[in-house]
Order: structure tokens, then sequence, then C-alpha cells
């Protein structure tokens, strides 16, 4: 370690992905200079409490932070908030910042993390329609989630339903208008799909499926969304949540391939070999995906950061972790263990169609390759070792409740 | 403002000045605590915060609710004074507790 003491990494993205990247270093021991710049102002915080407790005010803002300002302090992370990275001279090893200053490093982490994707329509500046990224986007949004309100959400995924869990919670009256035909139509199968649409229309939220949002309208601020089918709905606020843009424009310019992301290997590498890039904006192989992917979990910010940073140091391991997901809407706690692209049947153990749990498991030629549990967390624990062991269960057994998962895993 | 005391399988002690009110999860990982994740961030979704509590401390912390009973059901190598440390809360009352890291957490 004492070669790299003089040396200077510098991680650009201060996301999970960044602070675990700088937390891994010292805690591997690196004794050298680490600069964590980040767009926002904040120190490296937790951003899944933003759609949930932080949006329905029972989580303090000092509460999301990863590493406070004196605990960077302590572990000699030079924090630099609000500055974005403008240019990376590949040959000179420097980054250029947007406020005018200039970082030389022996060592780069890209975990530069993405962007909200903006629905490109008339009205989309309208005062009062939201995008939901960051602190700073919620801030914006609480003041509007008042009880009685309209709150429109345009996006049937994750960030929309946890949103529009919460805004029930608080007494606003709620419209979920999603494009496809179902919500979470990405992520899961029609049976999952079908649970949360009558979860969330049990509760009182109007769900509609397979319209498209045409415009936003208003005086200034937002009063009307016209739908695709000629309907308009009158709202009070509109949140958007529609997906990620992966920030690769800097990697881009840099010469360094993309392609859906940052182009890396197993160990998070570039073809850099001073150049790193782990989480939200990184492509990288995944032997759960079947090949290259791009994933948008904290589990892969976090592990694939820790594999980033053990290259920085030139050691191993490879990123072979098993991705996994969670979603807290209500009172259910989803949790979902592996990836389910490409299943060939699916055997469920609970009854989605009338309960509040169950679990579904994809199975591929008789291999579990996922899981989505709802308030079945043992389930997610066992189907968890379950797909990292390659394991072809019972699909009876899979499907009887009364056998606990935990009898299938392989000794 | 209680000190906790988290010891890795090797033997090798952290000891951590906590803040009432955060987590013990919390305390470790803002302190860089090897072998103490907490991937979900403290909602209790992932495991990775898996610790042995020593005695007298794990009686005086009471139950774990169902949902944590479920997870450490499935944690790495899950013994009768296992918790989840995102789910403790810090007091000064834990003063001197012992939580015991166990040798994996994934």
């Amino acid at each position: 370690m004492t070669e790299s003491a003089s040396e200077h990494y510098v991680i650009l993205g201060a996301g999970q992905a960044g602070a675990e990247v700088a937390a891994s270093l010292r805690k591997k021991g690196f004794e050298g200079r680490i600069t964590l710049v980040g767009e926002e102002p904040q120190p490296p915080y937790r951003r899944p409490p933003l759609s949930k407790a932080f949006l329905s005010g029972e989580a303090e803002e000092a509460s999301l932070f990863v590493l406070k300002p004196e605990q960077l302090e302590k572990q000699r992370i030079d924090f630099i908030g609000g500055a974005r990275a403008t240019a990376i001279d590949r040959d000179g090893k420097t980054v250029s910042l947007d406020d005018g200053r200039e970082l030389s490093y022996d060592k780069l982490a890209l975990t530069l993390g993405g962007r909200a994707r903006p629905l490109p329509i008339p009205g989309a500046d309208l005062a009062n329609v939201f995008m939901l990224r960051n602190i700073a986007d919620v801030e914006a949004i609480r003041p509007n989630m008042v009880e009685g309100r309209r709150l429109c959400i345009v996006g049937g995924g994750f960030i929309g339903l946890e949103v529009a869990a919460v805004a029930r919670k608080l007494g606003l009256e709620v419209t979920v208008v999603e494009t496809m035909e179902r919500v979470l139509a990405r992520v899961t199968a029609p049976v999952v799909s079908r649970f949360f649409e009558r979860i969330h229309r049990e509760a009182g939220v109007d769900v509609r499926t397979g319209v498209a949002v045409e415009a936003f309208e208003g005086e200034g601020a937002v009063q009307r969304v016209k739908l695709g089918d000629g309907s308009t709905l009158d709202t009070d606020l509109v949140i958007v949540g529609i997906g990620l843009i992966p920030h690769v424009d800097l990697a881009k310019a840099a010469g360094l391939e993309c392609d859906n992301g940052i182009v890396v290997d197993e160990y998070a590498r570039t073809a850099d070999p001073d150049i790193v890039a782990a989480g939200d904006c990184a492509n990288h192989p995944n032997r759960f995906a079947g090949g290259r992917t791009r994933l948008e979990s904290v589990q892969n910010a976090m592990e694939q950061a820790r594999v980033a940073a053990a290259s920085m140091l030139g050691e191993g391991p490879a990123y072979e972790n098993i991705p996994w997901f969670w979603s807290d809407q209500y009172e259910l706690k989803l949790q979902m263990a592996g990836l389910s692209g490409g299943y060939d049947d699916i055997v469920l153990r609970g009854d989605p169609e009338s309960g509040r749990q169950f679990s579904a498991f994809y199975l591929r030629e008789g291999r579990l390759i996922a899981a989505d549990c709802v308030s079945r967390p043992q389930d997610f624990m066992f189907a968890k070792k379950l797909i990292a062991a390659d394991a072809s269960p019972d699909a009876a057994k899979l499907a009887d409740a009364e056998v606990p998962l935990k009898e299938l895993v392989p000794a | 403002m209680p000190t906790i005391r988290f010891i890795e399988p090797s033997g090798t002690e952290h000891v951590v000045e906590a803040e009432n009110g955060q987590t013990v999860m919390e305390a470790a990982t803002g302190n860089l605590v090897p072998g103490i994740v907490g991937e979900c961030g403290g909602s209790c979704s992932c495991a990775t915060c898996h610790v042995y509590i020593d005695q007298p401390w794990f009686e005086k912390l009471g139950t774990p609710d169902e949902m944590e009973e479920m997870m450490l059901e499935g944690a790495v190598e899950p013994a009768e004074q296992s918790r989840l440390c995102c789910q403790i809360e810090v007091a000064d009352d834990l003063e001197g507790m012992v939580a015991r890291i166990p040798a994996g957490q994934l």
C-alpha cells in the first residue's frame, strides 16, 4: 500500500456508488488522496427513501446521508459538492470541473449515475410538473403534497407506484397513467403487474394503462393533462417517473466506449487501465442477464462499486453478485431476486388475485432465474440462494406454501 | 453518545461513538466498520447488517419484529442472538454493547 500513499484517486459522481468506492478504498487500506466530486451540494445520500419516507416527510434529510461531512473528513475523503466534471483528459490524466478547477488523477472512477428521463411533450415546462431524482426535486414537490390535491403520475414504474402510495396516505387524489398495457411492464410478469394494479386501485388510485400522455395544459401552472385517448384529466400537479438516462456524455467525449452506459468488463474496468466505472451508468457483463446489461439499483451501485475500488488497487474479484431490488408500497414489501427476462415458466406461491402476500418464481428450462416476493421475506432470502446456486427446484414444491423454501436449498 | 464495540470474526475490534437516534447499522457504516454493509439503507430488505449481540444487551433490546425475524431466518448463519442492526436504534442504555460481525453477509 505504501507506494499508493502519494497517489490521488478521483471519483466522479457522489451517489451511493461513488460513496462506496471511496469507503471501500479506505477499508482496503488505501492511504492516498481521495477526491469525491458530486453535482449536488449534499454529501453522498441514499436515493431510495426519496420516493418513500423522505417524500412523506417521515425521514429528515440528514438521515439520508451515507457519509456525513464529519465522517468524510475523518476518512480523509475530500468532497467537492455542487460541481460537475466537464472533461476528462486521459493523456494528461486530469479532470476539468465546471467551477474552473482542474484535478489530476492517478486513478479515476466514474460513478455518474443518470438523470430522470424528461417527457418531451407540450407543457412539460409548466410549473407543478415535476420529476423525481434528487433531494431538490422532492423539496420542490413536498409543499404540493397536500390532502385533497389532485396528483397525476406519469409512468407506472417503481417511482410512480411508490409516489402513488405515499400520496394516497397523505390524502391526495391520485391518477397513474402508464403508456404500456400494464404497470411495471419492463420488470415483472403480467400476474405481478395485475397484483400491483389491484392494490393501488383498492387504495383509491385511478390506474390507467395503455394510455399515452400527449400534453400538459394550464395557465402558468399545470391544470390539465391531455391523454392519447382524447380525454383530459384535471390536476394540481404532475410527477413524471419514466426512467433514467445514464450519464455517458463525459465518458463518450473522452473516447471511452459507451453503449447504453459506459462499457466495462467484469472487473468494472473501462478500456483505459486507469479508469473504472460502476453503478447506474455502467454497462457490464452479468451472468444473471446472460450477457451485457445496465442495472439501476442500489445493489448494483454498491456491489459493483466495491469491485471497482478493488480494481483501482489492482485486486479482484470479478463482479458476479446476484441482482436484487426492493420496493415498499403501502404496508407491502416487494423484494425481487435475479433477473426474470427470458423466463419460460412461472410458478406462484400464494394468491396474487386476492391476497396481499405471494411469491412468483421465474424458471427457464427448469432453472430458477428470478423471484418476486411480496411480503414474504423468507422466500426472497432463500430464492436468492437458490438462484445464485443455479438450482432447479421442484415446481410443485415451489408452489406449496407449506414447504419452506429453505428446504429446497441444496446443502 | 454511547460506545458500541463491533468485533470482526478475526477478533479485530472497532470501537465506535454512536449517536442517539441513529441506527447501529448507520453507526457502523458511517465509521467504515468492515463486514456491515447495510445495502438497503435500513429498510429491513437485505439482511446485510446481520450481527450477533452479546448479553446483556441482546436481552435489553427486546424481540425483533416479524419482518426482521423472517429476514434473519435467511441471513448467513443465523443464531440465537442474531439481529439486523439497522433495526436497533442507538440509545444511552446501549453503552458498551458488543456486536459481533459474521463471517459473511452475502
